[in-house]
């Protein structure tokens, strides 16, 4: 089954160079995977009928427990071949639809990379690699939905569906990790057989609510319904395979799967059918507002999905067997209907249901499959979609009747759906069309018009699929053994009294539509609220936003740079001191020579010098002052050599800075930095001080260790023959320290040397002379 | 075999050193640049195969024993990433050929990135806390004369700033080194790591936050990120790409380094600090990106976002999510950089980096485009790419440590990543041209071979993740088992190799 992915991925690659060979019958050629994939996966048929589940596992990450397992059961064996199945009639209907279009070969690619990825999603039995297929699947969507990126609608649309999906996805993703934390497992086969482990976790909640955003935004529910529509962007070949047959049942195929493990749970229950009932009332009036064929077709996918997305949370045999037979319905009439809608855009060129009239005349081919796919989408007999909405009545009287409440009213929406767009631009005496029309080219219509023959074909024999096909599918639904058989007419029900209910309903609204639509639209046109609204305040004010807090985080100010840095040093490091109760300010040896303490005063003048001064001169020369007092503690404390380099340092940093002052611009240090910064500048200063004094007090009141200065002396002469211990320790003990330190005086010598010869190449002045980048000779020990 | 140790620091010394010799000859420094840097991708593929196969290697510099002397060692964390550098390095050079003018090559290009790539591996393999502060001195002049090399007006505005924060990191990390000196008397980070429990953990606890100021800053991370952003737009993309993968990961690997084998004493409190700093990286990072427009400036800004994801995996302390600290490392440093070459490639095509004034690409360079898309979508943690297993390994381990919220933040910073990769894509490869150019000419084919290498990388170790996350796993096991590294360096000798060949060790008088 892996193979079978893989095979489908490496086809998508090899796509545009069939369109090069084959030109304009590409498609031909091209549905050859899919049909053929559509047989493969009918060999499956006989064992999956007999209640077998066939499992690959093939290893991919053993070090993390992921595989790339594959299981075929029925649901997985329902959505492949919808997936492969319908993939055929849409690769050769995208022939005919953008025939000329010199962006094909991309399209195929991309289509058929699609289409390998959702095989991947509908066969994994990991949750890791579903969701690597799942990722995919959403990524080839962005790129299908923005097929048309000169235009800035299309990129927006292509946007949105991507974060939308992709955000859920992550969502998605937690909830797959908490699993695998909670359980020790990604397989999804473990986590059916036995999920006693999750289901006794704490954080089950947690986990169905993470899945189930994921699945809500792929299947656009609400909150996350509002990309679908949108999306509609897309080319209709894209819109009729990915956004009403395969993708967007993607989350409905996972809630299914999981179903046997949190059916039952309040959780699970109540969320899928609170948001699936407010998702259908939702999107069922927001169709009244369309006259796109598309939009009304996208609204009413949502419908459909919401449902399927209610039964899986009511649970039960019954649901579990209308879940499987709805999913089948709606991909076999909802994708032929969106290739009508294509192919009249395509033909007569719009899709504004309000500006066709008569069309059946001169499309009759195209009439008679919108009408055929109607009729099962409007839930009437004898199509197939009316056996579906049945049992979906069924269902739920033995559940949750007052769901069907909103059920009702969105079942006369979709039937005025199916009026608005396969009944009411066909007929009238007279073509009425935005240009001259004639009947789509064979590629456009053999697929759709296969589609919807099977509809017919299983609404009048549906004992045709159910014992090899949906029973099956439907055990996986359940998690348990069961059976049912499907008839056209079984009586006189309630549920056929409900369905007489919503024909009565829906046909008083396609009756009374072009008032109730115009009605609405005046009042409703254009507002943005609700989520949709949310998600364009997040897209438009997400850079304000950045742009905003950019300017609080990234100031511009080098020494409003310093003083942060060395501030949160000061204040990480003093806290966690005064928390820890290191600091001390206790002096091991309190007594000093007064001759010390003229020093210490006169290098403290220095530095009140150095931070009053005005001039860059006089504080520069304090500094220096500063160092060479520090250097005559040094001398007091019997470090000669540390006092000898620390005289050179401050004596040609002295010079150095002041031969570089005397080249730049007058001015005072006053001018920059109000009072406030000054002092904050000051109070980081002095708390540094005292920081970096305490410590250097409390760590001098720990014993010292002295075993590398006793090795050293006892080692330099006998083993390393040199008698100066620090000479020895520079140049052989660590001797790699001023190989780098001579590396970085090299380094320093050349870009002063680059800097030079740049200056001497170029007039451009530059500012200060060369930077002197290097430090003081560190050596530590 | 424990000289292989040194090698990664010794070629690029040597190189530097007989690049220096040759300066006016461009020719030659070129292809000894290029070979050299070649010599030691081998050389570093050898070590991390014979650290895979040996465990932790030592080796006493000078054949004065640990901890008299500075020891050198190699465990898996060190040899990966210098095996990284020079996969890196490697591709940086190649671009660099074409990207770099004579001008900036006559100025000492070549020889000033062989010492950078000294420093970097001096860093990466050096087991003694003050030769670290070598190494980050060698490292910080190199970067620094390399980001000002051309003296744009730009260029030395950012290498101000660059440098000058940089040295405050440097005279903290010198200071909180002086101070741990001061009274353990040891400099050995194995030494170190027995010494220290047996001294009071809060006075060991208040220095480790000078240590971490001192590295966060290296690191870029919330509040210390100031001077990336400010700097690493401006010099030549074959400079910024190696820097925008490797310098901040070398702070974050002193991070890692000191964090798990000296600073342990109270993982509560540390760590803790080190998670918000973490979530507050990551979310800075990709806010701050995506208010920019120049592609350079975004991918600067996210390169802040990411270090977050790496201090988070470093704060959560658990094998988990220290082996997704260093496939991130890995994965993170590839894609970074590369965006950075490919975003060089469309500023050729397109004459400019900024996102409003480039159009076109995908229509115009398709090849390109699947470049970018696989870095892009890499970095965003898309799968079947490398990001998406860092970003697994990572979330996975937030939420075997149940720390909600950064789980929570993590993946609303890669929805947020995602956004500004896809605000690259739709400005500069979907929207048509409007008032931009797209040249006639192609850009070299060398630039293109290290750009398509490191995209196939990215794509390799997302389809085949299972060797690094090993690799990681093993160097997570060594970083939580210090007792590892330090018997590898304290334990008996595992060799007398001196470093030069005048260098004979003298027999008898060793400890």
């Amino acid at each position: 089954m892996l193979s079978a992915v893989l095979i489908a991925f490496a086809f998508a690659l090899g796509a545009p160079f069939m369109k090069r060979l084959a030109g304009d019958r590409a498609g031909w050629w091209l549905a050859l995977l899919p049909a053929g994939l559509t047989v493969w996966y009918l060999s499956y048929l006989p064992s999956v009928a007999a209640g077998e589940s066939i499992r690959e596992v093939t290893a991919w990450v053993p070090r993390l427990g992921i595989t790339l397992a594959m299981r075929m059961d029925g649901l997985s064996l329902l959505m492949a071949l919808i997936v492969a199945g319908i993939g055929t009639a849409i690769v050769i209907y995208a022939g005919g639809y953008l025939k000329g279009d010199p962006k094909l070969p991309r399209f195929y690619l991309i289509l058929l990379a699609f289409m390998a990825a959702m095989l991947g999603v509908v066969t994994s039995d990991d949750l890791i690699s579903l969701f690597v297929f799942w990722e995919l699947t959403s990524i080839t969507s962005y790129f299908l939905v923005g097929y048309k990126h000169e235009s800035a609608g299309s990129r927006a649309s292509a946007l949105q569906a991507l974060l939308v999906t992709a955000g859920g996805g992550l969502a998605m993703l937690a909830g797959f990790l908490l699993i695998a934390v909670i359980t020790g497992s990604t397989s999804i086969s473990a986590l059916l057989a036995d999920p006693s482990m999750l289901l006794a976790s704490p954080l089950l909640p947690a986990v169905i609510v993470l899945i189930a955003i994921g699945a809500f935004t792929k299947s656009a529910q609400f909150p996350f319904h509002f990309w679908l529509p949108n999306a509609m962007a897309a080319p209709t070949p894209v819109s009729a395979y990915l956004h009403s047959a395969t993708m967007v049942k993607a989350g409905v195929y996972l809630l299914a799967r999981l179903a046997p493990v949190f059916t039952g749970e309040p959780v699970w229950v109540w969320l899928l059918t609170l948001v699936g009932a407010t998702t259908v009332v939702v999107a069922a009036a927001l169709a009244l507002l369309q006259r796109d064929s598309k939009a009304l077709l996208a609204y009413s996918t949502i419908v459909a999905l919401a449902t399927m997305v209610m039964l899986i949370g009511v649970g039960g045999e019954f649901a579990g067997g209308a879940v499987v037979v709805f999913l089948l319905a709606h991909a076999l009439y909802k994708a032929p209907l969106f290739m009508v809608a294509g192919s009249v855009d395509h033909e007569a060129g719009t899709r504004d249901v309000t500006a066709l009239r008569g069309l059946g005349r001169v499309m009759p081919i195209t009439w008679a499959t919108a009408l055929v796919a109607g009729i099962s989408a409007a839930g009437l007999p004898p199509l197939f979609g009316f056996i579906a909405k049945e049992v979906a009545y069924e269902a739920f009287l033995g559940a949750i009747p007052w769901l069907l409440l909103p059920l009702v009213a969105a079942g006369a929406v979709l039937l005025m759906v199916a009026a608005l767009v396969a009944w009411r631009p066909f007929v009238g005496r007279e073509v009425m069309a935005p240009r001259a029309v004639h009947e789509a080219p064979f590629a456009m219509l053999v697929g759709p018009a296969v589609l919807a023959l099977a509809g017919l074909l299983f609404g009048l024999a549906p004992g045709l699929l159910v014992d090899g096909l949906l029973v099956p599918a439907a055990v996986a639904v359940i998690g348990a053994p069961y059976t049912f058989y499907l008839e056209l007419w079984h009586g006189l029900t309630p549920e056929l009294g409900l369905s007489a209910l919503t024909v009565a309903l829906g046909l008083l609204l396609s009756w009374r539509w072009i008032a109730l639509n115009a009605g609405l639209r005046s009042r409703f046109e254009g507002s943005r609220t609700g989520p949709a609204g949310a998600y364009q305040a997040f897209a438009d004010g997400l850079v304000p936003f950045a742009e905003a807090f950019t300017r609080r985080v990234q100031p511009q100010d080098l020494r409003l740079h310093l003083s942060i840095i060395i501030g949160v040093a000061v204040a990480a490091t003093g806290i966690t001191g005064l928390l820890m109760g290191t600091l001390v300010l206790r002096v091991a040896h309190p007594i000093g020579y007064f001759y010390e303490y003229l020093v210490v005063a006169v290098a403290v003048a220095a530095a009140l010098a150095a931070a009053r001064a005005s001039s860059r001169l006089v504080a520069i020369i304090a500094l220096g002052v500063l160092g060479f007092a520090i250097a005559i503690l040094f001398v007091f404390f019997a470090a000669p050599d540390l006092a000898m380099t620390q005289f050179l340092v401050e004596t040609l940093i002295v010079i150095i800075v002041a031969l570089v002052l005397i080249r730049l611009p007058r001015g005072s240090l006053r001018e920059r930095g109000d009072r406030t910064a000054r002092l904050v500048t000051g109070v980081i200063a002095v708390s540094g001080g005292l920081l970096v004094t305490s410590l250097m007090l409390t760590v001098t009141l720990e014993p010292l260790d002295l075993r590398l200065a006793d090795f050293f002396a006892a080692a330099s002469y006998p083993s390393a023959l040199g008698r100066n211990i620090v000479n020895v320790i520079l140049v052989d003990f660590r001797a790699i320290d001023t190989l780098g330190e001579i590396a970085v005086l090299v380094v320093a010598a050349v870009g002063v040397y680059a800097l030079l010869r740049r200056r001497a190449s170029r007039s451009e002045p530059m500012g200060a002379g060369p930077p002197r980048a290097t430090d003081g000779e560190g050596e530590g020990t | 075999m424990s000289a292989l140790v040194v090698l990664p620091v010794v070629v690029p010394l040597l190189a530097a050193a007989v690049l220096l010799l040759f300066r006016g000859q461009r020719e030659f420094q070129r292809v000894l640049a290029t070979g050299a840097t070649a010599l030691l991708l081998v050389v570093s593929a050898v070590l991390l195969a014979q650290v895979s196969a040996q465990g932790i290697l030592a080796v006493q510099l000078g054949g004065w024993q640990a901890p008299f002397g500075i020891t050198f060692v190699a465990d898996h964390l060190s040899a990966i990433m210098v095996l990284i550098t020079a996969v890196m390095a490697l591709a940086s050079a190649v671009y660099a050929l074409v990207d770099i003018d004579p001008e900036r090559e006559a100025s000492g290009f070549h020889p000033l990135f062989q010492v950078l790539l000294v420093g970097i591996n001096g860093a990466f393999l050096t087991g003694d806390l003050f030769n670290l502060f070598v190494w980050f001195e060698v490292m910080l002049i190199a970067s620094f004369v390399l980001l000002t090399l051309g003296s744009s007006r730009a260029q030395l505005e950012g290498g101000i700033k660059y440098v000058s924060v940089n040295l405050v990191a440097s005279m903290l990390f010198l200071t909180a080194i002086g101070l741990l000196y001061g009274f353990t008397g040891t400099l050995n980070m194995a030494d170190l790591a027995v010494v220290l429990p047996e001294h009071d953990a809060g006075l060991v606890t208040t220095i480790a936050m000078l240590f971490m100021v001192a590295f966060g800053i290296k690191a870029a991370v919330f509040p210390l990120f100031f001077w990336l952003p400010a700097s690493y737009h401006t010099p030549p993309i074959a400079i910024s790409a190696f820097f925008a993968g490797m310098l901040t990961k070398v702070g974050v690997y002193a991070l890692i380094r000191t964090f798990t084998l000296l600073f342990v004493a109270d993982v509560g409190y540390t760590h803790t600090i080190l998670l918000w700093i973490g979530g507050l990286t990551m979310v800075t990072g990709v806010l701050t990106a995506a208010a920019q427009n120049d592609i350079r400036k975004i991918l600067s800004f996210h390169i802040v976002s990411q270090i977050g994801y790496l201090i988070v995996a470093l704060a959560l302390y658990t094998p988990l999510a220290l082996a997704g600290a260093v496939f991130y490392l890995v994965h993170v440093i590839i894609a970074k950089a590369n965006l950075f070459l490919i975003a060089g490639i469309t500023r050729r095509l397109s004459g400019s980096f900024d996102l409003r004034h480039i159009g076109g690409l995908f229509q115009h360079a398709p090849f390109l485009s699947v470049l970018f898309l696989i870095s892009a979508l890499g970095l965003a943690g898309i799968p079947p790419l490398s990001g998406f297993w860092a970003k697994l390994l990572v979330i996975a381990a937030a939420l075997e440590a149940a720390q909600w919220w950064v789980t929570g933040v993590a993946l609303a910073v890669g929805l947020l990543t995602l956004f500004s990769m896809t605000k690259i894509w739709q400005y500069a490869f979907w929207s048509p041209l409007t008032n931009g150019v797209v040249l006639a000419q192609r850009p070299s084919r060398l630039l293109y071979a290290p750009t398509i290498a490191l995209a196939l990388l990215i794509l390799l170790l997302g389809l085949w993740s299972e060797p690094l996350i090993a690799l990681s796993d093993a160097a997570a096991a060594e970083l939580l088992d210090p007792s590892r590294y330090v018997q590898a360096v304290l334990g008996p000798a595992t060799s007398d190799v001196g470093l030069g060949a005048g260098h004979a060790p003298v027999a008898g008088g060793r400890p």
